[in-house]
C-alpha cells in the first residue's frame, strides 16, 4: 500500500485519485497522472526487463521518449500490447504490465547466461556467429535465438479498437510546447494565423515544468498554463497534447500521432484509440527540445542509473525519488539542478564533476547549500547486479585518461549528465543537412530545406531567454508573411540560472586490469568494445559501423547513444565528429501502432463496395457473390444444397436450352460525343469504324501502343455524333483514362467528349434460344424479329413505360440481347424479366455460368487478354485493319510478333473426358522430364462444357494452331495434378457462330 | 505525399492524381510513315533522369485533366505545373 519512494507534496499528479495496477502479477498502487515508470519507481521497483543480447538486468534510464530499456508487455482496455514504453504510458485503473525478454522471470532469467557467453555476441554477431556449421542453423541457432530474443508478444487477436485518420491544413504547425514552442504559437496566433500546437506529453510546458525559472514573475509552469489557456480560447488555434509529430514528409506534410483514449478508463465505442493526422502546414516551427546524453562508464546499464534530468522530472512532475542516496555524475551545470532538487527534498547527493574546480551560479548555490561536490571526479564502474549498491569512483588526472585516488562509495542511484543533444529528427527528415556545432558537441539544423524553422533547444539554444526570444520572433515573422498582420508582443522578463561551460568529456577511461562492459547503446546492447572491434575489422563509414554493431538501430533510434557512438568513432579514427558524419533519421520518431497507420480502412472499409441496383434481389435469391474489383457480382444462385459446380452447370445449361438473365451492370460504359467521334473510334480500335450506321453495334478491339491487346467490347452508334462504348468490368477506369489521354494530349484537335456512364445504366443480358420469345413479351409493341432487330442491331423502346436501350449483342454465343435502363429502374426491369421469363424457363445466371458459356464458345476474356497477347495470338487478327492507322498498329509489325511458332490460342480436352484441368497449368511434352521441364504454354481458362458434358479449357500455346490433334500433359504443381490432354480448336461450340445470328 | 497544383483546381494532395510518365515524349503523327527506330524510341525508350523532369499526371479524382508537372525526381521538389497545351521551360 505504501509507496516508499513517493514524496509527500511535490509533483503534478492527482493524489486524490489512487490507481491500482499489477506488475509481474504483483498488485501495486500509483496516482492519476503517473506513468507506469513513475508508479513503479514510487514503489521502489527498478528491475523491469532484461537486455536484448546479454539478458542483463535493466531498469529505467529516462522519463520519456528517450527511454531505451523499460519496454513492457501491457494489458489494458482488453488488449495486450508489446514494447510499451513504461516512461510514456500513463497509468490507468486495472492495467497489468509484465517484463519482456526474460524467462522464466525477470528476477531469474536463463538467458542471462548469454552474459557469460560473450564470445557468442561480439559486434556483427548477426553476420558471423551463426553462420557455421550450416546444419546447426535450423536445429540449434535459430530456435535458440527465437526463444532467447524478441521484445514482447504481438497479440494474435483481432484489434477491436477504432483508429482514425484526419487531414488538416494550417499556417503554422508548432511541434512541442516548451518555452520556444509556446512563444512561437502565441506570436503566430496573435497575428491571426491558423496554428496547430502539438505536444507529445500529457502536460504542456516541456522544460518549464521542471526548470527553476520565472517568466514575468510567474513560475515556468504557471506561465505555460497561462499561455496554453489563452491559446485554447482562440478560434484560430488547435492545441493538442498526447500528440507526437513523428514524421516530416515531402511538400511540408507532417504526420502526427494522437493518443486519444489510452489514458481513459471509460470511453464510448466511437472514441478512437488513436488518431493519425496528416497536416499540410505552410510553415513549421520545430520546437522539439533536446535530450540529455549520458557519460559512458563501467556497468552503466545497472538498474538505478538514470539520466540526471529524468531524476529531476520524477521528483518535480511525479513526486518520486529515484533513490535516497544519489550520486550525480556530470560534465556540466544542468545536473546541479537535479542535486539541488534532491537537497530540497532532504536527500543528500554527492556530485562528481569531471571539470576542475571552478565556480558558476549553480555550483556556488550547491556549495552554499552544503552539497558534497568532488571536482575532477567520475564514476568508473557501478557495483550491484539487479540494482546499484555502490560505485567505484576515481579522481581524474589532468590528462583525463588516468586516475589519482580510486575509492568506493555507497549509493542507490547514479544520475548522469553528459550534456544535451538537440532533437533534430524532424529537421533532418525534411531534408535539412545538419551541421556540427562545436560549442555544444552536437548537430543542429543547417539551412532550411522545406519550410522548417528550428527554435530553442532543438536549435542548440539552451537558455530560456534565447528560446523565448527566438520563439516569439520566428512565430511572429513566419505568420506575418502569411496573414499580413503583425501584432507587437513584448518579450517577457526572464529569471534563470546562468550555466558555466560544459566539459567535452563523454567516456570514462578504465583503470588497468578492469574490464566491465561500458554500454553506448542500451537497447541493442552495443558496448565500447563492440565499436572498437568494428573499427579494427575495417568498418569506416558510420553507416556501416551502425549496421555492423547495430548501434542506434533499436526502437529508441539511438536517442541517448548516437552522439557518444560518433565521439567514440571519431576518437579512435582521429577524426573530428563532422567528418565522421551522422546517420540518417527516419520516421516514425517513436514506434506507432499498425492500427493507427491503417486507420479505419479495415474490413468493410478497406475499399468501397460497389453494388448494382439489383443487388438486393440477388441477395434474397441466394446469390453467392464474387468480387470483381470493387463490385459484388453474383457468382451463382444456390438452389438447395447445390455446389458451385452444380449450380453453374445448371445455369449454363439452361441458357443453352431455354433462356437466362445475367446482371451485366458492372460492365464499363463510356459515352462518346462529338463530330469527330467516328474518327476517334477509328484511331482507338483496330477495326474500321467510319461506316458504322446509326442504330448498329460493333465489336471492337483496342491495343496499347506496344501492340498488346488492352481491352475489348462493343460500341453502339446511338445517333450521328453519339456513341455508347462498353469495356470490361476490370478495365473500365483504365480505358477512360486512356481515351482522355489521347483526346487531351495527342489529338486535341479532335472535337470529342468522353464521360463514364457506368453508374448511370443498369444492364441485364437475356441469353438463350428462347430469348427472342421472351423479348417479344417484354416489348409487346416492338418488332423484335431477326429482320427488324438483327445481330448487332440496336433499338430504343419503352420497357413497361420506362425508357430503355436494347442491344442485340452476345457474350454467351447464344441468341442474346442486352437491355439497359436508368439505374433507378434496374430493380424494376429485373423483377419484370423474372416475372415474364417464367413462361420460357428463364433462370438467372452468375459469372461462373457466364464464364462457362464464353469459354466453350472460345470467346477470349481477361485470362487470355493478360497483357502479353497481341490480336493474332487470340485469333482476333480478323479485326485488325490493314488499311488504316490506329493506336499500336506500328508495333504489330515487330519481328517477334510474327514468327510462325508464336503462342496462339487453342482448346484443350482431357483424354479421359473427365479430369478438369486446373487454370494456370503448364503444358509440357513429357510429364516426367527433368526440371526445368520446357513449358509449351499455359492453361488460361477452364470450364465444364455443358454442351459436350466434359471438361474444356482454353490455353495459350507455342505454335498452337499446328499442335491441333496432338497430345500433351497439363501439369499443375500447385494442385499436384498432371492431366493428359488433346489440343483442339478454341471454338468448341458453334464454331460458325450461327446461333448469335439466328 | 506530394502537393500538386492542378492548373484547373489548385493545390491538391497526390492521392487525387495518377502518374503518367514523361511529358516530353511525342507520339508520331497518326497516318504518317514512321521508321521502326523512331517508333521503338517512342514506345520503349525513356530517360530516367535524376533531377528536373517534366512529367504527365492526371487529376483522376478531380477534374480528370491531364497536366504537366516539372518535378525533381531526387528531391520531389515541384517547380512548375501547367496545362498540357502549355509549355514548361
Ligand atoms: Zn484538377
Amino acid at each position: 500500500m505504501s509507496q516508499p519512494f513517493r514524496l509527500n507534496k511535490e509533483g503534478l499528479i492527482n493524489r486524490n485519485k489512487k490507481i491500482s495496477f499489477t506488475f509481474n502479477g504483483k498488485k501495486l498502487f500509483g496516482y492519476e497522472g503517473d506513468t507506469i515508470a513513475s508508479a513503479l519507481i514510487a514503489n521502489g521497483i527498478h528491475l523491469v526487463g532484461r537486455s536484448f543480447k546479454y539478458h542483463r538486468p535493466r531498469g529505467f534510464f529516462g522519463a520519456g521518449v528517450e527511454e531505451p530499456n523499460a519496454k513492457l508487455q501491457v494489458e489494458f482496455n482488453g488488449h495486450s500490447e508489446p514494447n510499451v514504453n513504461a516512461t510514456e504510458m500513463e497509468l490507468i485503473e486495472g492495467l497489468s504490465a509484465t517484463s519482456q525478454n526474460c524467462w522464466p522471470s525477470v528476477n531469474f532469467d536463463i538467458g542471462a547466461i548469454n552474459n557469460f557467453l560473450k564470445m557468442f555476441f561480439p559486434a556483427g554477431f548477426y553476420y558471423k556467429t551463426f553462420m557455421w556449421p550450416k546444419s546447426f542453423w535450423y536445429k540449434i541457432y535459430e530456435p535458440f535465438i527465437r526463444k532467447a530474443a524478441g521484445l514482447g508478444v504481438a497479440s494474435i487477436e483481432k484489434d477491436k479498437e477504432r483508429y482514425e485518420h484526419k487531414f488538416e491544413y494550417c499556417d503554422l504547425l508548432v511541434t512541442g510546447s516548451g518555452p520556444s514552442g509556446l512563444a512561437s504559437a502565441y506570436a503566430a496566433a496573435k497575428n491571426g494565423a491558423k496554428v496547430i500546437l502539438a505536444e507529445d506529453k500529457p502536460r504542456f510546458g516541456g522544460t518549464l515544468l521542471t526548470d527553476d525559472v520565472s517568466i514575468d514573475n510567474l513560475s515556468g509552469k504557471d506561465w505555460a498554463e497561462k499561455i496554453i489557456t489563452e491559446l485554447k480560447s482562440m478560434p484560430n488555434v488547435t492545441v493538442k497534447n498526447r500528440s507526437q509529430v513523428f514524421g516530416y514528409y515531402d511538400h511540408n506534410m507532417l504526420v502526427m500521432f494522437e493518443r486519444v483514449s489510452d489514458h481513459l478508463e471509460k470511453k464510448s465505442k466511437f472514441t478512437p484509440r488513436q488518431r493519425l493526422w496528416y497536416i499540410r502546414a505552410k510553415e513549421t516551427i520545430l520546437s522539439t527540445g533536446s535530450i540529455e546524453r549520458p557519460i559512458v562508464f563501467g556497468n552503466n546499464d545497472t538498474p538505478g542509473i538514470f539520466l540526471s534530468a529524468a531524476a529531476k522530472e520524477y521528483m518535480k512532475v511525479y513526486g518520486v525519488l529515484v533513490g535516497k542516496k544519489p550520486l550525480i555524475f556530470t560534465n556540466n551545470d544542468s545536473a546541479y539542478e537535479t542535486a539541488l532538487e534532491f537537497k530540497k527534498n532532504n536527500v543528500e547527493p554527492i556530485i562528481l564533476d569531471t571539470r576542475e574546480e571552478h565556480s558558476s551560479e549553480l555550483i556556488d548555490e550547491a556549495k552554499s547549500k552544503g552539497i558534497d561536490i568532488r571536482f575532477s571526479h567520475g564514476v568508473i564502474v557501478a557495483n550491484g547486479y539487479k540494482k546499484v549498491k555502490s560505485a567505484k569512483i576515481g579522481k581524474l588526472n589532468k590528462d583525463k585518461n588516468s586516475f589519482g585516488k580510486i575509492e568506493t562509495v555507497d549509493c542507490d542511484c547514479i544520475c548522469v549528465s553528459g550534456f544535451w543533444t538537440p532533437s533534430v529528427h524532424l529537421a533532418s527528415q525534411s531534408g535539412n543537412k545538419l551541421k556540427y556545432e562545436e560549442k555544444i558537441d552536437a548537430f543542429i539544423p543547417d539551412k532550411k530545406k522545406q519550410h522548417e524553422t528550428s527554435v530553442g533547444a532543438a536549435n542548440g539554444s539552451f537558455t530560456l531567454e534565447e528560446s523565448l526570444k527566438h520563439g516569439f520572433e520566428n512565430g511572429s515573422n513566419l505568420s506575418a508573411k502569411i496573414t499580413e498582420t503583425k501584432t507587437e508582443i513584448s518579450i517577457p522578463n526572464v529569471n534563470e540560472k546562468k550555466y558555466g561551460a560544459h566539459d567535452k568529456f563523454w567516456c570514462m577511461p578504465l583503470p588497468k586490469n578492469e574490464n566491465p562492459k561500458r554500454f553506448v547503446d542500451f537497447q541493442n546492447d552495443v558496448s565500447v568494445s563492440d565499436i572498437e572491434i568494428a573499427l579494427r575489422e575495417g568498418y569506416r563509414s558510420i553507416e556501416h559501423v551502425k549496421r555492423y554493431t547495430t548501434l542506434g538501430m533499436a526502437t529508441d533510434q539511438g536517442r541517448t547513444s548516437n552522439l557518444n557512438g560518433l565521439q567514440l568513432v571519431s576518437n579512435i579514427e582521429n577524426k573530428i565528429v563532422p567528418e565522421v558524419g551522422h546517420t540518417t533519421f527516419r520516421p516514425p520518431f517513436t514506434p506507432i501502432t499498425i492500427g493507427t497507420i491503417v486507420g479505419r480502412e479495415v474490413g468493410m472499409e478497406y475499399m468501397p463496395t460497389r453494388k448494382t441496383p439489383m443487388h438486393e434481389w440477388h441477395e434474397k435469391n441466394n446469390a453467392v457473390f464474387v468480387d470483381a474489383g470493387a463490385w459484388k457480382r453474383p457468382r451463382y444462385y444456390k438452389l438447395g444444397s447445390e455446389t458451385l459446380f452444380e449450380a453453374s452447370k445448371r445455369e449454363a445449361k439452361n441458357v443453352r436450352e431455354n433462356v437466362g438473365i445475367c446482371d451485366v451492370t458492372t460492365l464499363g460504359k463510356i459515352d462518346i460525343k462529338g463530330p469527330d467521334a467516328a474518327e476517334f473510334l477509328n484511331r482507338v480500335y483496330t477495326n474500321a469504324w467510319m461506316k458504322l450506321p446509326v442504330g448498329k453495334a460493333r465489336y471492337g478491339l483496342m491495343l496499347r501502343e506496344d501492340g498488346i491487346v488492352m481491352d475489348d467490347g462493343t460500341t453502339t452508334r446511338i445517333s450521328e455524333n453519339h456513341y455508347h462504348m462498353t469495356t470490361t468490368t476490370a478495365q473500365a477506369a483504365n480505358v477512360l483514362s486512356h481515351l482522355e489521354y489521347y483526346l487531351q494530349i495527342v489529338w486535341p484537335e479532335l472535337n470529342v467528349n468522353v464521360v463514364s456512364t457506368t453508374e448511370q445504366w443498369a444492364g441485364a443480358a437475356i441469353a438463350g434460344p428462347k430469348s427472342r420469345d421472351m423479348l417479344s413479351k417484354l416489348y409487346p409493341d416492338l418488332d423484335v424479329s431477326n429482320e427488324a432487330l438483327p445481330f448487332m442491331g440496336y433499338k430504343e423502346a419503352e420497357f413497361f413505360g420506362v425508357p430503355s436501350r436494347i442491344f442485340r449483342i452476345s457474350f454467351s454465343g447464344e441468341l442474346a440481347y442486352e437491355i439497359n435502363v436508368k439505374s433507378d429502374h434496374g430493380m424494376f426491369m429485373w423483377e419484370k424479366m423474372m416475372e415474364v421469363g417464367k413462361d420460357f424457363g428463364n433462370q438467372p445466371y452468375g459469372t461462373e455460368a457466364l464464364s462457362t458459356l464464353r469459354i466453350e464458345m472460345g470467346h477470349v476474356a481477361g485470362p487470355e487478354l493478360d497483357g502479353r497477347t497481341i490480336p493474332s495470338d487470340v485469333s482476333l487478327n480478323g479485326l485488325v485493319s490493314k488499311k488504316k492507322d490506329f493506336i499500336g498498329k506500328n508495333s504489330l509489325g515487330r519481328e517477334a510478333f510474327n514468327v510462325e511458332s508464336r503462342q496462339k490460342i487453342v482448346g484443350l480436352i482431357p483424354i479421359d473426358r473427365k479430369s478438369s484441368i486446373p487454370e494456370g497449368s503448364h503444358i509440357v511434352q513429357d510429364q516426367n522430364a527433368k526440371l526445368p521441364n520446357p513449358k509449351l504454354g499455359h492453361v488460361s481458362s477452364s470450364c465444364w462444357s455443358v454442351e459436350n458434358n466434359n471438361p474444356f479449357s482454353l490455353a495459350i500455346m507455342k505454335d498452337g494452331k499446328n499442335m491441333i490433334g496432338k497430345k500433351f500433359f497439363a501439369v499443375s504443381p500447385l494442385k499436384n495434378k498432371s492431366i493428359e490432354v488433346e489440343v483442339i480448336s478454341s471454338h468448341y461450340v458453334d464454331p460458325e457462330g450461327k446461333r448469335v445470328r439466328s | 505525399m506530394l502537393y500538386i497544383k492542378c492548373p484547373y483546381c489548385g493545390l491538391r494532395a497526390q492521392k487525387e492524381f495518377s502518374y503518367g510518365g514523361d511529358a516530353t515524349v511525342k507520339r508520331p503523327n497518326i497516318n504518317e510513315e514512321v521508321s521502326s527506330e523512331d517508333w521503338d524510341n517512342f514506345v520503349y525508350m525513356r530517360k530516367s533522369p535524376r533531377g528536373k523532369h517534366i512529367e504527365l499526371w492526371q487529376h483522376i479524382a478531380g477534374c480528370r485533366q491531364w497536366i504537366k508537372v516539372q518535378r525533381d525526381t531526387a528531391t520531389h521538389e515541384i517547380f512548375q505545373t501547367a496545362k498540357v497545351t502549355e509549355e514548361i521551360r
